[in-house]
């Protein structure tokens, strides 16, 4: 790296550093703000016990071993990372570090961590503490490092400590009880973004040490988890565990001696309800406070029955793939008359829920490297047809297209409603379809993304933090059967922005891939679905976050 | 009797057997296979592979096989896919509460089978009789989650009278011995507990209870028909015993025969037929999580629980079929 | 989802409400015409179809049935002509938001309402008369012909044949109908000749413990006997007299089957295994994806929930009508 960039890239994280500490003002004071009314409005009034429907079980209560998000929404209420994200949007913020600082080489990074906060089991969160997690993370052995365990981990620091050569991490430090120097072995630009990841959340030293955390027992083909996963889970967050009744529910009861506010809820119940109609039902009846992912068709509906609709920013994206080893999507003619057949606006007041955005390119538009600047393709089925007919198609075609059934995502929460009303739109200009339904997992997303056996299809994306590679690298970052195309000059220029570690000089990169995207149209960029909450009338307020990082104590009830 | 129960008992072998081989190469014929199931959002074929390898599914399939075996006739159903539990452990967690319901379904359905067969046996013919055999028709032919969605939809959403899902209200606290939960609230004392988990079975119960019921009272009209005119029945009215006495002790016993015959049958259908209506009322038993492991080829937990249930069902029908010998001197002398 | 379990007739219980369940005296039930063999005893057995059709017409219920099924055929027949729009039509797709669907009589043009893809109701219910009757009988037939073969292997030979068959319909017969359906299903891939298979499939052990209780019941009959002096083969016997004897529960559970087939293909399409468009007119396929909107448009649930419960009751009218009036027992009231 050459000094140059390194005095840059030092000014830049002073700058991140001080706009942090001014965040992190900002969060406390609005913390205490809503702790003033909840105290004013008396505790005992309102009825401390909040029942949330989750939709499945969590499949660990160690985020460590996690990368769902029913095991994310109960880990976010157990525990805290040293970062956390600014309420309501997906930009990093102070959690458990005040501040955090780079070195000079970019590799280096100071936390300074907040003072007085305790884990569930009474030990003090400090420097070693922090540093005991990375190293744990660091050295996860065997099964531990398998995708479906340490998903986050791997996937982000690339390398264990016997696989040095790739790793990302190199070494961390307790300089003294509430400063920790976190050293990297190379540049990796998302990495104060990426900890606010549940899966980097920080975890009691000494807990899980009494409770075996990393005893992943059981062999490579069927892994147990820990006692420590299954009912010891030890954070430092405004609620401690209680119980885990598997297939039933998880209780979790406000921690004495939480350093922030503890608002109004003082016992958290998720009850695992997996059908989505019982969900809405349970509500109506009564028997939940809320639940997640409305269906579009029920929003209105509940609302008028006075129900409260959050509704989170949208920090996802629809697409319609196009396979480019179906011989007709190979031109990219036939690739841009299929995005001008497809009249967005129609799609999302028909199918989406109300919030949604039109998507104009992969990415949301808070997301780093977000351009206007792209190709747009509006909706015009003259124009489509007139690029059918350049292409050779004056007749139209017929294609294949995939899609789910029986499966609702927050990017997509009815593929058949979606698929009906495009295969429509494509009919107008020609471009007849066969429908190919499959089931969701393994069939569906088996035969898109391990396969070249299928024509365009639906998939999409919720995004896991704010990072662009998150987004783009992720879908057009290398040659994928999903997309089956290769473009040298596109992975190039991935590459080269995943690289830079420096944010600011990351975006004048991603948003000239976001304009190469446009042009070669290896997929249609279709929508930013809004995923919605509903919850009781009790609730007067629900921290609803892009990144789901929604933490209880912040929820408002009237009664 | 010991030599059948002993020979029913060694037939068992070769129908598990046949089932164990069967179920195996059922989920390796699958297209798509285990792993994407079980790295679902976030599959790449890399890590396709690497879990292929990592869990053996890519070793020759005789070698999984003896593996899956020597597993299986140690106790050891591997471990469930999506909760990464042993699928005993979950099995033997969920298994009261699915066992609470059948229980309730039962019960439900031959209490009102029984009279409702006899009923219309009494009024053969009559109007009485047409409206029993078309509501026991009814019971069979609308489809159980119908059903079971308008139970919910009206007693529970619309009128409010019963809660429309899980096991217990969460608001009570209850604690739990055996996970029966009724049973747990009556032994601790915690009536309130018992009771509202009671309350939890009725719509669950009825909807899964209601072909059982038709099905009772269907048999229980035609053998009430048989042994009304069977020719003790005539004896015991020419000898001019009480008509009540008679119904209770002639008609009635042996009406019940093929009752309970019936009965049998259907306990070990019921704990399959439970797989929707559990998922409707979100009811934490094995046939939600069977149906979670069919959504998800959870493939231990589908191989495992078709055993099990294999099981049961042949130890139930060898049950019925040796309490009919204890019931019935003829079938015993034979 | 649902695997209705068959009225009555499945397995065990099928001996105790049966004719087959007791061997039938003086001239037994033949098939008549729509028998798959009529036997040696055809001649006289055509009175006794003659008799049952004689005391059918005089059953409430079996002239309801029969009128349902009536009802039911002429309309699937007659689909084409009768049906305003086309199956997998949208015509109202631009009238649909999420939260919005008209209701019956809402929109002129569509008397019963739109769905959730903008699809008329009304046509989707009477071409899914079609797809249900096709189901049906595929379904139904390929379950029939499975059982019967096997049935007639157990029942015929006995012994280590009846062992080994009976045993293959004990494993069957042990996994839960839909678990059965989904994994053939699952391994045939998806489409709606699977699905057929895949029901038929897990009917075939009931047919097949059906037809094998009732052989076995006839045996001992005296019509047997009287054979088996008379010096006719086995092969003969079973065939002319054994099997044109038995298979009278069988065409009865048939009728009753073609009706939870439907329910059936419903639940299998709910697992992505049926294939197709998800605007496909059928009724079982409706009325799953109406669950999803059964707070904003429970007609969507009710119109084809109500078009299945009532076909389903119509032929099983005619199925336990057919049965009561086959059955000597009865005859003689």
């Amino acid at each position: 790296m050459s000094a140059n960039l390194k005095r840059r890239l030092s000014a830049v994280t002073a700058a991140t550093a001080a706009a942090a500490l001014l965040l992190s003002g900002c969060a406390q004071s609005q913390r205490d703000d809503s702790g003033g009314e909840t105290a004013g409005a008396g505790e005992s009034s309102v009825d401390g016990q909040f029942i949330f429907a989750a939709s499945s079980d969590p499949k660990s209560m160690d985020p460590a071993f996690a990368n769902d998000g029913e095991t994310f929404r109960v880990s976010r209420q157990i525990f805290e990372g040293l970062v956390g994200t600014e309420p309501g949007t997906a930009d990093p913020a102070p959690l458990l570090a005040e501040s955090w600082e780079a070195g000079e080489d970019g590799l280096s990074y100071e936390f300074q961590l907040k003072e007085g906060v305790t884990f569930h089991d009474g030990t003090d969160f400090n420097a070693e503490a922090v540093c005991a997690n990375f190293d744990r993370w660091y050295n996860f052995e065997g099964i531990a490092q398998a995708e479906t365990m340490s998903y986050y981990y791997g996937k982000l620091f690339r390398g264990f400590a016997d696989s040095p050569e790739d790793a990302v991490y190199e070494s961390c430090e307790a300089v003294d009880e509430h400063q920790a120097t976190v050293t990297l072995a190379q540049p990796f630009a998302g990495f104060i973004a990426s900890l606010s990841l549940p899966a980097f959340a920080m975890q009691s030293p000494a807990a899980m040490e009494e409770f075996g955390a990393d005893e992943t027992g059981g062999t490579a083909e069927s892994p147990e988890l820990s006692e420590y996963a299954r009912s010891h889970p030890t954070g430092t967050g405004p609620f401690a565990f209680e119980s885990w009744n598997v297939g039933q529910d998880i209780t979790l009861s406000a921690y004495g001696d939480y350093w922030g506010e503890q608002g109004d809820v003082q016992e958290i119940t998720f009850r695992v309800i997996d059908d989505p109609v019982a969900r809405r039902q349970s509500l109506e009846a009564g028997q939940i406070d809320g639940y997640d992912l409305v269906a579009p068709a029920d929003v209105a509906d509940l609302e008028g029955a006075g129900f409260k609709i959050f509704t989170r920013d949208p920090f996802t994206i629809l697409y319609l793939g196009l396979n480019q080893q179906v011989e007709e999507l190979q031109d990219v003619t036939v690739r841009q008359a299929i995005s001008h057949a497809i009249d967005k606006d129609a799609l999302i007041r028909q199918t989406l829920p109300e919030g949604t955005k039109t998507a104009i390119e992969f990415i949301p538009d808070s997301v780093n490297g977000y351009t206007e600047d792209v190709e747009t393709y509006d909706y015009d089925p003259e124009r489509a047809r007139e690029l059918l007919a350049e292409a050779g198609y004056e007749d139209g075609f017929t294609v294949d297209f995939n899609y789910p059934t029986g499966v609702s995502r927050p990017y997509m929460p009815t593929p058949e409603q979606v698929f009906s009303n495009l295969s429509s739109q494509l009919a107008e200009v020609g471009i007849e379809v066969n429908a190919v339904p499959e089931k969701w997992s393994p069939d569906y997303l088996d035969r898109v993304n391990g396969t070249a056996d299928h024509g365009i299809h639906l998939l999409g994306w919720t995004g896991d933090y704010n990072d662009t590679d998150n987004f783009v690298g992720v879908f057009f970052g290398q040659e994928k059967p999903e997309f089956g195309f290769d473009n040298p000059e596109l992975f190039q220029a991935l590459s080269e922005a995943r690289q830079e570690p420096v944010l600011e000089d990351q975006t004048p990169l991603y948003e000239e891939v976001n304009r190469m995207v446009s042009e070669y149209v290896p997929a249609v960029p279709l929508a930013h679905p809004a995923p919605s909450l509903a919850f009781a009338e009790r609730v007067d307020h629900y921290p609803a976050s892009p990144v789901n990082d929604e933490v209880y104590n912040e929820i408002e009830l009237n009664k | 009797m010991l030599r059948l129960i002993g020979r029913r008992l060694l037939l068992l072998i070769p129908t598990l057997f046949g089932l164990s081989i069967l179920l195996f190469l059922w989920v390796r014929a699958l297209p798509g296979g285990p792993a994407t199931a079980l790295l679902g959002d976030k599959a790449t074929p890399e890590a396709v592979a690497r879990v292929n390898e990592a869990y053996g599914f890519d070793r020759p399939l005789l070698e999984q096989y003896v593996i899956y075996m020597g597993r299986i006739l140690s106790g050891d159903f591997g471990n469930s896919l999506l909760t990464n539990r042993p699928v005993l452990e979950e099995f033997a967690a969920r298994f009261p509460a699915t066992l609470e319901l059948t229980a309730f379904a039962i019960i439900f359905a031959v209490a009102f089978g029984i009279p409702l067969g006899y009923w219309a046996a009494r009024h053969v013919g009559r109007w009485q009789d047409q409206i029993a055999v078309l509501l026991s028709l009814m019971g069979v032919v609308v489809p159980v989650f119908f059903l079971a969605f308008i139970l919910k939809w009206v007693f529970a959403v619309q009128l409010g009278w019963l809660p429309p899902d899980g096991r217990q209200d969460p608001r009570i606290d209850a604690t739990h011995y055996t996970n029966f939960f009724v049973w747990d609230g009556m032994i601790t004392g915690e009536y309130d507990a018992a009771w509202d988990a009671l309350m939890h079975l009725v719509l669950p119960g009825v909807a899964l209870g209601t072909i059982p019921l038709a099905i009772i009272a269907r048999i229980t009209r035609a053998s009430v028909l048989e042994v009304q005119h069977a020719d003790f029945v005539r004896t015991a009215r020419a000898k001019g015993l009480a008509p009540r006495l008679i119904r209770d002790r002639f008609v009635l016993r042996n009406a019940l025969l093929p009752v309970i015959t019936t009965l049998g049958l259907q306990l070990g259908l019921l704990i399959s037929g439970a797989v929707l209506t559990e998922t409707v009322f979100a009811f934490n038993g094995i046939g939600s999580f069977l149906w979670d492991a069919i959504f998800n080829l959870d493939f231990p937990v589908l191989q495992g629980f078709i055993i099990f249930i294999a099981l049961i069902y042949s130890l139930i029908n060898l049950l019925v079929d040796v309490s009919y010998g204890l019931i019935d001197p003829r079938v015993r002398v034979s | 989802m649902s695997m209705n379990l068959p009225p009555a007739a499945g397995g065990g219980p099928s001996a105790e409400m049966t004719p087959g369940g007791s061997p039938a005296p003086g001239p037994a039930p033949d098939l008549g015409p729509a028998g798959p063999a009529p036997g040696a005893g055809a001649p006289r057995g055509t009175s006794v179809w003659k008799d049952a059709f004689l005391r059918l017409r005089r059953n409430p219920a079996a002239i309801a049935g029969a009128v349902i099924v009536a009802l039911f055929l002429v309309v699937a027949a007659l689909a084409p002509l009768i049906a305003p729009y086309p199956g997998e039509a949208v015509p109202g797709a631009r009238e649909i938001t999420p939260g919005e669907i008209p209701g019956p009589g809402e929109l002129p043009g569509y008397p019963l309402g739109l769905d959730r893809f903008g699809g008329d109701v009304l046509s989707k219910l009477i071409w899914g008369a079609q797809s249900s009757l096709l189901i049906g009988v595929v379904s139904t037939a390929f379950g029939l012909v499975g059982g019967m073969v096997l049935g007639l292997l157990a029942g015929a030979f006995g012994g280590w044949v009846d062992g080994v068959v009976m045993r293959i319909v004990d494993i069957l017969l042990s996994v839960p109908n839909l678990l059965l359906a989904v994994s053939i299903a699952a391994v045939l891939g998806q489409g709606p000749y699977a699905v057929m298979i895949a029901i038929g499939v897990a009917q075939v052990p009931i047919f097949a413990r059906l037809l094998r209780s009732s052989m076995l019941s006839q045996k001992g009959a005296d019509y047997v006997l009287a054979a088996q002096t008379l010096g006719l083969s086995r092969r003969t016997i079973t065939m002319s007299h054994v099997l044109p004897n038995s298979v009278g529960p069988v065409i009865v559970q048939a009728t009753l089957t073609l009706a939870t087939a439907v329910i059936d293909a419903a639940a299998l399409s709910f697992l992505g295994l049926g294939g197709g468009r998800p605007e496909t007119a059928e009724w079982g396929r409706m009325l799953t994806y109406a669950q999803a909107e059964l707070g904003i448009a429970p007609w969507l649930a009710f119109l084809p929930g109500l078009c299945i419960a009532v076909t389903a009751l119509g032929f099983t009218l005619l199925g336990e009508s057919l049965r009561e009036a086959l059955d000597p027992k009865s005859r003689t009231r």
